[in-house]
This record gives C-alpha cells, sequence and structure tokens, in this order.
C-alpha cells in the first residue's frame, strides 16, 4: 500500500506552487488558476486523511464534495468579476487595476 | 452445450487460462486488458466507417436519389476509399497556429470519444469494467470533448474557428444539464449509477415504458452533445464555414470525423442501455449469444432514427437552441426527476401494483406535457399581443 | 508495487503540469496544463479509492471550471494577442515563499505519525454517502444550493452587458 505520507506531500507540493501562482501572476486569470491548484491540494489531503484514518465514516468525502460546490461558485463570480474589469477597463493584469488605491 | 451458449465470454476466459500458464497473473491481466482495448477500438472504427456509408445511403434514399454506388458492390467499399483519401491528404497547418494545441486537439476528440466504451456493456459478461459509477463516468467525459473543442477552436487561429469552439460549448454546457436530469430518474428507479446493474434492472421491463418523457429529454440532448442535425449549429457549414474544424485537413480531420460518428454510436448505446434494457431481450438466459445482436440491433435503430432525423428537419438557430435546452427541457426533466421521486416513493408506500405505476407514470408524464405545452403557448400568445416577433427572443450584442 | 509506479505517475502529471501552470507564458497554455494537473488528482483519488470523488473532479473541474477559464481568456485578450510579460516584480520573493513553505509542511508531515486504520472501504460506501448527504449533513448540503444559486444568478447579473 502506498504510504500516507506519499499522498501528503504532492499534495503540498500542489498548494505551494499554488500559492507560488497566486503570488507572481500579474494576469488575474492567473491568479485563479493559481486558487484552484490550492483547493485542488486541499482536496487531496481531505480524501487521503479519508481513507487512511477515517474510511468508514463519509465525513471526508463530504468535506471534499462541499469543497467542489465552493469552487465551482468562486470560479463563477471570479470569471464574471474578471470580464465586467476586463469591459470597463480593458486590461485584466491586477497591477493596473488600481482605482481604489492611493 | 453450455459452452456453446455462452461462445464469446467463453472463449475470452479459455484465452486468459492459456495465457496465464506460461505468464505471471499481472501480465496475463495486463494482456488481456490491452487486448479487449484493441477489440472494442477495432470494432468502433469499422463501425465508423460503415456508419458513413449507411448515413450517406440513408440520407440518399430519403432524397429520393441512390447515394455512393461506384466502389464495389452497392457503394459499400467507398468507407475505405473515403478514409485512404483522407489519409494521402495532406496535413495543412496555418502559419498563425497555436502549433502545440492545433496538434493535440484531434488527439484528445479521438480519444474522449472512445473513452465511454470502457464502461459501456455490448452484451451479458461482455464489458471492459463494471464500475458502480458508470454512467457519471460516461458524462464526465463529455467534458473532454468540450476542451478538446475548445483547443481545436482556438489553435487554428481562425476567427470563424474560435466562434465556432465557442459555440459549440455553449451548446453542449446548455444540454449537459437536463441530459444529466433525465438520467437522474433513471438512476432513481433503477437504484444504480452501474451500467450492467442498470441493464439487469429492466429485464422485466424496460425504463422507456415508465419514463418516455426522460428517453425523449435524454435524446435530444445527447444529439445535441454529439453536434447532431438539427444541432448542428457548431458545424453549420453555411454559417460558420465549419465551425471549429475549419482549419483542419487530411488525418486530423479525419479523427474529427471519427469522433463525431462515434459520439453519435456512444449517444445510441447509452440511450438503449439507459432506456431500452441494453442487451436484454427474448432468450437471452438461453443463448447469451443473442444479447450482443439484441444490444446492436437496438442500437442501430437508434442511429437510423438520427439519420433519418438529419434528412428531415432543418437546423435551429442558435438562440431557438439555448432557448430549447433552458426553457423546455430543463424544466421538462426537472419535474420529471421530481415526479417521478414523488410517484415511485408514494407507489411503494401504497404497495400499488407495478402496472397501476406505470399508467400513474404515464399520466404524470402526459400531465408534464401539457403544463409545459401550455406555458410556452401562454408566452407566445403574450410575446405576439404585445407586437414582437415571438421568435426573436434572445437579442445578441 | 504497481501501485506506487501507477501513484508515481499520476503524481508526476499533477505536479509537473501544476508547474506549467504557473510558468508558462502563453496564458491558454497554462489553462490547457491546469486540466492535466486536475486529471492527475483525479487519478490520485481513483488510487485512494474514491472513484466517485475522481468522477465528480473531472465533471467539475475540467468540465466547468476549466471551460469557464478558456472562456474567460478567449473573451478577454484579442486574438492571437502577443503574449505579455505574465510575472510580476515580486515572483522570486513568491518562489523563495512557496519553496520554503513546502519545505516546512514536508519536515512537518515526516515529524507527525499518523494514526492509520487498515480497514478496506465499505463496499456499499456510495449509497451511505448519499444517505449522509441527505440526512446527517442536510443543511451543508442545502445552505451550498444556495450559494450554488446566489453564484449563478450573481455571475450572469454582473457579467452581463448593459442594454441600452
Amino acid at each position: 500500500m502506498i504510504p500516507l505520507h506519499w499522498f501528503l506531500i504532492v499534495a503540498a507540493a500542489l498548494f505551494c506552487i499554488g500559492l507560488y501562482g497566486v503570488l507572481s501572476r500579474r494576469n488575474a486569470v492567473g491568479i485563479l488558476m493559481g486558487i484552484e491548484l490550492m483547493l485542488n491540494a486541499v482536496n487531496v489531503n481531505l480524501v487521503a486523511f479519508w481513507r487512511y484514518l477515517d474510511p468508514l465514516e463519509s465525513l471526508g468525502q463530504v468535506f471534499v464534495l462541499f469543497v467542489l460546490a465552493v469552487a465551482a461558485a468562486e470560479a463563477a463570480v471570479g470569471l464574471a468579476l474578471i470580464i465586467a474589469i476586463y469591459r470597463n477597463r480593458d486590461t485584466i493584469i491586477v497591477e493596473d487595476i488600481d482605482l481604489m488605491k492611493w | 452445450m453450455a459452452f456453446l451458449s455462452d461462445l464469446l465470454v467463453n472463449l475470452w476466459n479459455w484465452i486468459a487460462v492459456q495465457l496465464d500458464q506460461f505468464l505471471p497473473s499481472w501480465a496475463t491481466a495486463l494482456v488481456m486488458l490491452f487486448a479487449a482495448a484493441v477489440v472494442i477500438v477495432v470494432f468502433l472504427l469499422l463501425t465508423v466507417m460503415f456508419l458513413t456509408l449507411l448515413e450517406r445511403k440513408v440520407v440518399a434514399r430519403i432524397a429520393d436519389r441512390i447515394g455512393p454506388n461506384r466502389v464495389g458492390p452497392f457503394g459499400l467499399l467507398q468507407p475505405i476509399a473515403d478514409t485512404l483519401k483522407l489519409i494521402i491528404k495532406e496535413n495543412t497547418e496555418p502559419a498563425k497556429a497555436d502549433h502545440p494545441v492545433f496538434r493535440l486537439a484531434p488527439a484528445v476528440v479521438a480519444t474522449a470519444a472512445l473513452m465511454p466504451y470502457a464502461v459501456i456493456p455490448f452484451g451479458r459478461g461482455m464489458v471492459g469494467s463494471d464500475v458502480n459509477i458508470g454512467v457519471l463516468y460516461v458524462i464526465s467525459i463529455s467534458s473532454l470533448t468540450v476542451i478538446a473543442v475548445l483547443m481545436a477552436g482556438w489553435g487554428g487561429g481562425n476567427k470563424y474557428g474560435v466562434l465556432g469552439g465557442m459555440r459549440a460549448v455553449a451548446q453542449m454546457f446548455s444540454f449537459e444539464v437536463p441530459l444529466a436530469l433525465s438520467i437522474g430518474s433513471v438512476a432513481l428507479l433503477t437504484g444504480s449509477l452501474s451500467l450492467v446493474a442498470i441493464t439487469e434492472a429492466q429485464r422485466k421491463l424496460w425504463l422507456i415504458v415508465a419514463q418516455p418523457i426522460a428517453f425523449l429529454v435524454y435524446l435530444l440532448c445527447g444529439a445535441a452533445e454529439a453536434n447532431r442535425a438539427p444541432f448542428d449549429i457548431p458545424e453549420a457549414e453555411s454559417e460558420l464555414v465549419a465551425g471549429y474544424h475549419v482549419e483542419y485537413s487530411g488525418v486530423r480531420f479525419a479523427f474529427f470525423y471519427m469522433a463525431e460518428y462515434i459520439n453519435m454510436f456512444t449517444t445510441s448505446a447509452m440511450a438503449t442501455i439507459l432506456f431500452l434494457g441494453g442487451w436484454q431481450g427474448p432468450f437471452v438466459e438461453r443463448v447469451p449469444i443473442l444479447s450482443i445482436a439484441y444490444f446492436l440491433a437496438k442500437v442501430y435503430g437508434l442511429v437510423f432514427l438520427m439519420i433519418w432525423v438529419r434528412a428531415t428537419f432543418p437546423r435551429l438557430r442558435i438562440d431557438q437552441l439555448l432557448d430549447l435546452s433552458w426553457k423546455v427541457l430543463l424544466p421538462l426533466a426537472l419535474m420529471n426527476l421530481l415526479v417521478t421521486a414523488v410517484v415511485d416513493k408514494v407507489a411503494a408506500q401504497v404497495r400499488l401494483s407495478s402496472t397501476l405505476t406505470i399508467g400513474v407514470f404515464w399520466g404524470s408524464n402526459l400531465v408534464l406535457v401539457g403544463v409545459v405545452a401550455l406555458v410556452l403557448y401562454l408566452s407566445y400568445r403574450r410575446k405576439r399581443a404585445r407586437g414582437l416577433n415571438p421568435h426573436y427572443q434572445i437579442h445578441w450584442h | 508495487m504497481v501501485l506506487q509506479a501507477v501513484f508515481m505517475l499520476f503524481s508526476a502529471m499533477a505536479v509537473g503540469a501544476a508547474l506549467a501552470v504557473v510558468t508558462n507564458k502563453n496564458i491558454f497554455h497554462s489553462a490547457l496544463f491546469l486540466v492535466v494537473a486536475l486529471l492527475g488528482v483525479a487519478g490520485l483519488y481513483v488510487l485512494l479509492e474514491a472513484p466517485f470523488i475522481a468522477v465528480v473532479q473531472v465533471l467539475i473541474y475540467v468540465g466547468a471550471i476549466s471551460t469557464l477559464i478558456l472562456f474567460a481568456i478567449m473573451l478577454t485578450r484579442r486574438l492571437m494577442d502577443a503574449s505579455e510579460r505574465q510575472r510580476n516584480e515580486q515572483w522570486f520573493i513568491s518562489a523563495i515563499v512557496a519553496v520554503g513553505l513546502f519545505i516546512v509542511l514536508v519536515l512537518s508531515v515526516g515529524q507527525v505519525h499518523w494514526p492509520v486504520v487498515h480497514t478496506d472501504v465499505p463496499e456499499n460506501h456510495l449509497n451511505r454517502l448519499g444517505q449522509d448527504l441527505m440526512e446527517h449533513y442536510v443543511l451543508p448540503f442545502e445552505v451550498t444550493a444556495v450559494l450554488l444559486l446566489a453564484a449563478l444568478v450573481g455571475a450572469i447579473v454582473i457579467a452581463r452587458e448593459r442594454t441600452r
């Protein structure tokens, strides 16, 4: 059987890669993709913990389903915002969207 | 006799036993899996080749023509000639294309088209892998097709391609929702998502008898998912040149063509399994080899129906198409799911006989269709009363 | 043994594609690599004997979210535009932070002794999951439904063009 640690390390790698994407991208869509990667890393952890620590209950999988639903909602609203900004400001580079900054 | 009756399955097992004698067990499993995949893929490729001929012949007959009749007897070798032609043709590639994406898209389309057959049962005991979420698997694979279509549309670097890709995706998205809901009522009645279990559950009665609306919704949505006429807007020649595969030629185009026909076959196969009892039929228990014949006969019946529809109906406009999905099919499928759940529970509570339950299903389905038709008619009349052209509803800016 | 190899394959697919997502200069290619990464994660779910989650992952992430992202990229970029600079000035610090966090996480994962249970997943697990969703967790389930509806309406309102 595959040790639990392996899954946790892969999830950690995914999370850190996503974090790097969020911090370093200028494109708003790129930032959103980083967030999706981070959410996925969390899901891998949840499923791995469910399988190895508590396979008789369904709590782990229920949690994953809720995370998926929230991710879908987040992506829909986030992309709608990006499109609205693009329409008004003609850019989706986050550094140029600085109306509220002083 | 027992051996003969289950010929194919027994032959398969016999080969596995023979291999097991001089191979380790995991290698046998691997070889057998690979062999099964090869058999299914070869079968599908041959099917597709002759589906193109069948389509041309049927459409020709409906249009009072003869159809292909030059190559071989009755034009039977026509598909081979067509395939050769496509292979020999040059693979053109636009200079401004996004090259890796452009080259990958046909492969992804073909892969996504072939993947559902891992779980589709062709006959009794003839299934690649009986997973307990088979239906969901098949639905989720179609989302790979969506990605591939976007890749193809974008990769060509052609604005007609991008437009066609976006339209295709809008269409596939819209029709996936009622499609999943119509499958939901099947899952509700059979209590399983495994395609094998769903087939087994229809031994006494095909589900189309209890779920005519779901069947209709499924078939319409399936045709739209497979981009079949009258829902072939993504590749409407007269509006978009050829939609998302406008820049493709030669073998790459052949891949799209093949995937389209395989998708049509998949839709028919899924409709057969979900509503027409899959491989069930008379004498299947005694002569299991009949099961594959029954299955293919039903699938080809549905394929013929789809070709017939294509030859008969004009193409829908994009707004009419989206209207159909969101304003007609979605409410219908949603209400059907609700009614199915309620009727099923109530019938189980009051111990209704199965004949009576089916009667109730029929009654509720008729009422549903009536209500939807009434709502549509009322909105049509209201629009006309306000002096609007009722056929234009969405305004695209 | 075979399981380990398959695990390696899927995790390499997920992590490699994820790296490509955050580093690729072409944002459209990034989105396609995101699809590959998500499929790799779905493979990991299958290895964890959660095929339902794997299929839902493909259905929602690949089918809906990735497609939405690809759509947004198509809508917000002029056709075949030359790639713009995609990294900001703080990318180097970000990389250090991410690598540092990864090292800390790996070290701490190695430190903890997890109380692993060696039981098989019950046969009727999927039925159990459905039942739990409808009984035990029905309130969060309904709240999620409301959230999705709100997101749907909100997205339409925000992204719709004003008609004069």
